[in-house]
């Protein structure tokens, strides 16, 4: 029911639309005057933290955002990055972790629906889908719920809309229980004459709407996002929209077509806050207004009010500004592609976003005022938590008696073990255009049609190492998805970010996103990967309880020559092993002191941003010489886990012989960073050693590839696993732990 | 010679069987939107995979009454070539052209993986380049790939050699561990009694380049080339 | 306007995965009695009783929709199905 001005100010209405007391007096303020029903539901929507990044756009400018390729940087729907040839590459990372918790299926698919349309609204064709998911062990009914929901729904919206997922990983973690996160990184390519922007250029150019019916869906599902999961959230469901894979698939070829057809002035999509938000962003990027009636918006539903049009979360609709004059074309290529096309209203000089129905307006509101530019921004209290970690990981811990046993364990605990359960459900092959398939190297490759070019892409984050240390892990997140990226042989490129954390409110929490935040930029400092975008999801939490800080860092890799390209796997009996980097004895944080030891550790593991720098230089260097069959980085489960996998994906044993200075299990388990394993055929040997002293990259002789099994020995001990016994550890538990 | 590959609403793997047939193969070829006039000279249409229409219904049920179902169905009758591939093969099932129905894979799940399928007949505009028994590698990317017929289809179907592919081991063994998604018999493509209409439920046109690591879906696409009397580019 | 339900299920004899899935997760969750469970779909249509009859002529409500059926909405050769025509107000 809507309430009357007084009436609002009466009972506080605004208070349960999620706006504070200050919040709305400040709008009393700037309007002069007090807002209706339908003018506070915008003001809800548009401050919410979810659309106006209100506790935490005032650090985003510690964020390197320009670089030589970059074409744009935040600020657009996506960002751009210039691979030579006349192309571009846009990408972004979003995440839709409220909607996922309270339906996983409908909330994983509109998530891949939503970051869809971020790519394709700049004129790009989506090319490839990576996600980044965090679960609650399987052993939890819940969190295998859960799971089983988001991958089933993004399987069902990115296989029918013809977008490979091509890659993704996955962590589990208890704290994800009931708070699971759903980070989606979407990627596209356009020729730089193609690119279109979301601005509302040109007083006098009509507005449309096309693609999808408007109905009642996830009115106040940016406010959601924006609130701790409670009990009620179940209830709050119709929140949760309702995604449509089939039509979203004619509006991308719909509106590629628009963007070749120079009909259009700017063109955005309608996420969070749907109409609200599509104009008030179009209107603010031109410094214009837009005014628009409410009742000529093609509606699904009967007798929805200004009010609801506005809010409505509808999936599959975009906001069109054609040249004047060109409404009909624009109408024409909307009716091909089977969709809806409607003229709404008209660019405006003034500034405002006006709401009418028919004559009568029913909102009016400085568009500049719901935009960021207006919308409060906060700086929470924030203080270093007393310790985060739980355990220490020195002596008296004992190394364990049997480490090729606990080998085995890591190789099958969830977060390490081979992730075909996930992949299989996804196409990942549509388009015929990916280079490496899942699992077969550390980051995902797509070639680029008509070019020898391809692009490496990756997406991770550890949130242990957040947890212990959030400045230093979130570097660990930039460097390790470099790495992934360097791995393939590409140079890594650009960022764009998934920021998930729990209240803002909460002092520790504030101080874990400020420290986040500036170990992302130093680290996309020091490895010349610049930010593009990206998203922030604050109330991570259930019962009180946060999250653990959980920045997913999406990356771009360019890779000159596709022939080029490596895989993890050992390829060839007798190539050499070698490790890029060097053994520390550090066990702090790693998976094998959680998955067997059950603690944390107290600290994250050390990084030099310098040589991780040149430990991915000089493998790259070695990588495009051809002195290289295969690389992988050392990530969770340290360097023995590291080696299992590249013979369980080469389907190759190793021998390997190494000279650990003291305790044996951080040798072969601990994280230590900045590490690569290479295989390399014993003529190239020669020129890698030289390569290596050179780069003053220190490098370690591991052992040989060969026969059936990996044989590891130490100074004290040796590990001799058959290989099908590691294969039946890492590939088959995660499908057996869910069904 | 001159290909057309069908587009429907909803259609996904158009544009790569397009790229396959007019790039790698340097074959003319067009892609035919679903309300497309039918170009005169067609010597094969491919019907592409994909969710046509969303597959809301059930796969491939509502395709069939897209205005250019009628062209292709005449086409047929006429001798004409037609290959469905994936949704494709869902399409032709459903519009009668090929007997059978393509329901849920046994483990209610889409599977996208690497399959292996035997070619059980070589005399055939499809399979003619390939050798008798012939193992080819081709993936699969389905969530209704289960192929099911009544018994009297079935003996039909083995009476009169319609059964194309079958999924099998790398060796080429027909075992219920090669079979992807519960499949009778484990057929994964079969062909009409003329032999000029076959569905199957793999993808060729993904392994037809060098860096897919397989280029077996050209004995498929060649042996076409060949029935028509194309140039067969080696 | 009439409401019409239709009802269309897999055929008697034709493996139901899915029916099978959740017979065995009803039977974990302890109800044992469960013996089979068959999937099946429920699809409404409205029509417009004078423009159907004006269409296909007076009486053929009934063959139209088993038309409708044997058409589109079921599968013949896997699914079988059955409606029921339930009459509301204007």
């Amino acid at each position: 029911m809507e309430l009357t001005p007084e009436a609002i100010a009466e009972k506080k209405a605004w208070r349960s639309m999620g706006l504070t007391d200050n919040e709305y007096e400040l709008i009393v303020e700037k309007l002069q005057r007090a807002p209706n029903w339908t003018e506070l539901g915008l003001f809800a929507v548009m401050w919410s933290e979810h659309c106006a990044y209100k506790h935490s756009r005032a650090l985003f400018h510690l964020f390197p955002t320009s670089g030589p390729y970059i074409l744009e940087g935040p600020g657009e729907n996506a960002g751009i990055v210039d691979i030579g040839d006349g192309l571009a590459v846009v990408f972004k990372v979003e995440s839709h972790n409220h909607p996922s918790a309270v339906d996983p299926f409908q909330g994983a698919a509109t998530g891949v629906g939503g970051i869809l349309r971020d790519i394709f609204t700049m004129g790009a064709r989506p090319v490839a889908i990576l996600d980044s998911l965090r679960f609650g062990p399987p052993t939890n009914r819940e969190a295998r719920r859960l799971m089983d929901g988001v991958v089933s729904g993004i399987a069902w919206y990115g296989n029918a809309v013809g977008v490979p997922t091509v890659g993704g990983e996955v962590q589990f973690d208890p704290c994800y229980n009931k708070n699971p996160l759903v980070n989606v990184m979407a990627v596209g390519l356009v020729e730089h004459e193609y690119i279109t922007k979301a601005q509302a250029e040109g007083v006098g150019n009509p507005v449309m709407v096309v693609g999808a019916k408007t109905g009642r869906d996830g009115i106040h599902g940016a406010s959601f996002a924006s609130a701790e999961l409670d009990e009620t959230s179940a209830a709050r469901r119709p929140s949760v929209q309702i995604g449509d894979p089939f039509k979203e698939k004619l509006l991308i070829e719909a509106c590629l077509e628009l963007a070749k057809s120079g009909s259009i002035a700017g063109i955005q999509d309608m996420g969070a806050a749907g109409l609200t938000c599509s104009t008030v962003e179009m209107a603010g990027r031109a410094g214009l207004g837009i005014e628009i009636d409410v009742a000529k918006v093609p509606l699904r539903e009967e007798g929805m009010t200004p009010y609801e049009i506005m809010l409505s979360e509808s999936q599959e609709r975009m906001l069109v500004v054609p040249k004047k004059g060109r409404e009909q074309m624009v109408a024409e290529i909307l009716r091909k592609w089977e969709l809806d096309a409607a003229v709404i209203g008209q660019v405006t000089a003034d500034g405002m976003l006006r709401v009418r129905e028919g004559e009568k307006i029913v909102a009016e509101v400085p568009a500049r005022l719901l935009s960021t530019h207006g919308a409060p921004c906060y700086t929470p209290e924030k203080r270093a938590p007393g310790k985060c970690g739980r355990g220490r990981a020195e002596l008296p811990l004992a190394v364990p008696e049997d480490l090729g046993a606990v080998l085995l364990k890591l190789l099958a605990s969830p977060t390490i073990a081979g992730k075909e359960w996930v992949y299989s459900q996804y196409d990942h092959m549509v388009l015929a255009s990916t280079v490496m398939l899942p699992g077969r190297a550390d980051a995902a490759v797509i070639r680029i049609r008509g070019t020898k070019k391809a692009i490496a892409l990756s997406i991770g984050g550890n949130s242990r190492y957040c947890l212990l240390d959030p400045y230093r892990g979130a570097q660990i997140a930039v460097a390790e998805v470099a790495r992934n990226i360097s791995c393939v042989g590409a140079k890594p490129l650009a960022v764009s970010d998934g920021l998930n954390f729990g209240d803002p409110g909460k002092p520790e929490v504030y101080w874990a996103f400020d420290q986040v935040v500036r170990g992302i930029a130093a680290a996309c400092q020091a490895l010349g990967t610049p930010v593009t975008g990206g998203n922030v999801s604050f109330y991570n939490e259930s019962s009180g309880q946060a999250i653990y800080p959980t920045p997913i860092i999406g990356m771009v890799g360019l890779l000159e020559d596709v022939r080029q390209v490596v895989g993890s796997g050992f390829v060839q009996s007798g190539d050499q092993i070698f490790l890029l980097g060097e053994n520390r004895e550090e066990l702090d944080g790693s998976e094998y002191l959680q998955v067997i030891h059950g603690i944390t550790g107290e600290t994250a593991p050390a990084l030099d941003l310098e040589r991780e720098a040149a430990v991915q230089s000089l493998c790259r260097e070695l990588i495009a010489g051809g002195l290289v069959h295969s690389a992988h980085d050392c990530s969770e489960g340290g360097l023995a886990v590291a080696l299992a996998e590249s013979c369980i994906t080469g389907g190759i044993g190793a021998r390997i012989a190494l000279p650990a200075a003291g305790r044996e299990d951080a040798c072969l388990f601990g994280e230590s960073q900045s590490r690569i394993i290479i295989s390399v055929p014993p003529a190239k040997v020669p020129s890698v050693v030289t390569a290596a002293a050179k780069a003053e990259v220190p490098l370690l002789p591991l052992g040989e590839v060969g026969g059936d099994a990996l044989h590891l020995e130490l100074p004290h001990s040796s590990v001799h696993i058959p290989l099908a016994d590691m294969a039946e550890a890492w590939r088959g538990s995660l499908g057996r732990a869910l069904g | 010679m001159h290909f057309a590959v069908v587009a429907f609403p909803g259609s996904n793997c158009d544009r790569d069987c397009f790229y396959a047939f007019s790039e790698v193969l340097q074959q003319k070829t067009t892609l035919l939107w679903h309300r497309d006039p039918w170009p005169a000279d067609i010597d094969c249409v491919i019907l592409p995979g994909g969710f046509s229409y969303g597959d809301y219904l059930r796969a491939g049920a509502i395709a069939r009454f897209s205005p250019i179902m009628k062209s292709v169905v005449e086409f047929a009758a006429r001798g004409g070539l037609v290959l469905g591939i994936c949704n494709g093969f869902q399409v032709l099932c459903e519009s009668g052209l090929l007997p059978g129905a393509l329901h849920k894979n046994k483990s209610l799940r889409f599977k996208c993986e690497k399959a292996y399928v035997r070619v059980e007949r070589t005399d055939t505009p499809f399979t003619n380049q390939c050798a008798p028994q012939q193992v080819l590698e081709l993936p699969i990317a389905h969530g209704e790939g289960n192929y099911y017929i009544d018994k009297e289809g079935l003996k039909r179907l083995l009476d009169r050699g319609q059964i194309l592919f079958r999924y099998c081991t790398p060796k080429g063994e027909v075992s219920e561990a090669a079979n992807p998604n519960g499949s009778l018999l484990n057929i994964a493509g079969i062909c009409n009694e003329r032999g000029n209409v076959v569905g199957m439920m793999p993808h060729p046109e993904r392994n037809v380049e060098a860096f897919m690591g397989n280029q077996d879906g050209l004995y498929i696409f060649r042996s076409i080339i060949q029935a028509v009397g194309g140039q067969v580019r080696r | 306007m009439v409401k019409v339900i239709v009802t269309v299920r897999l055929k008697p004899g034709v493996l139901d995965p899915q029916g099978q899935a959740v017979m065995k997760g009803l039977n974990a969750l302890g109800y044992e009695a469960v013996a089979d469970v068959r999937f099946g779909k429920q699809i409404e249509l409205r029509l417009n009783l004078a423009d159907e009859e004006q269409r296909n002529g007076h009486g053929r409500l009934k063959q139209s929709i088993d038309a409708m059926c044997r058409d589109l909405l079921a599968n013949p050769v896997i699914e079988e199905y059955t409606f029921e025509i339930v009459k509301e107000e204007a």
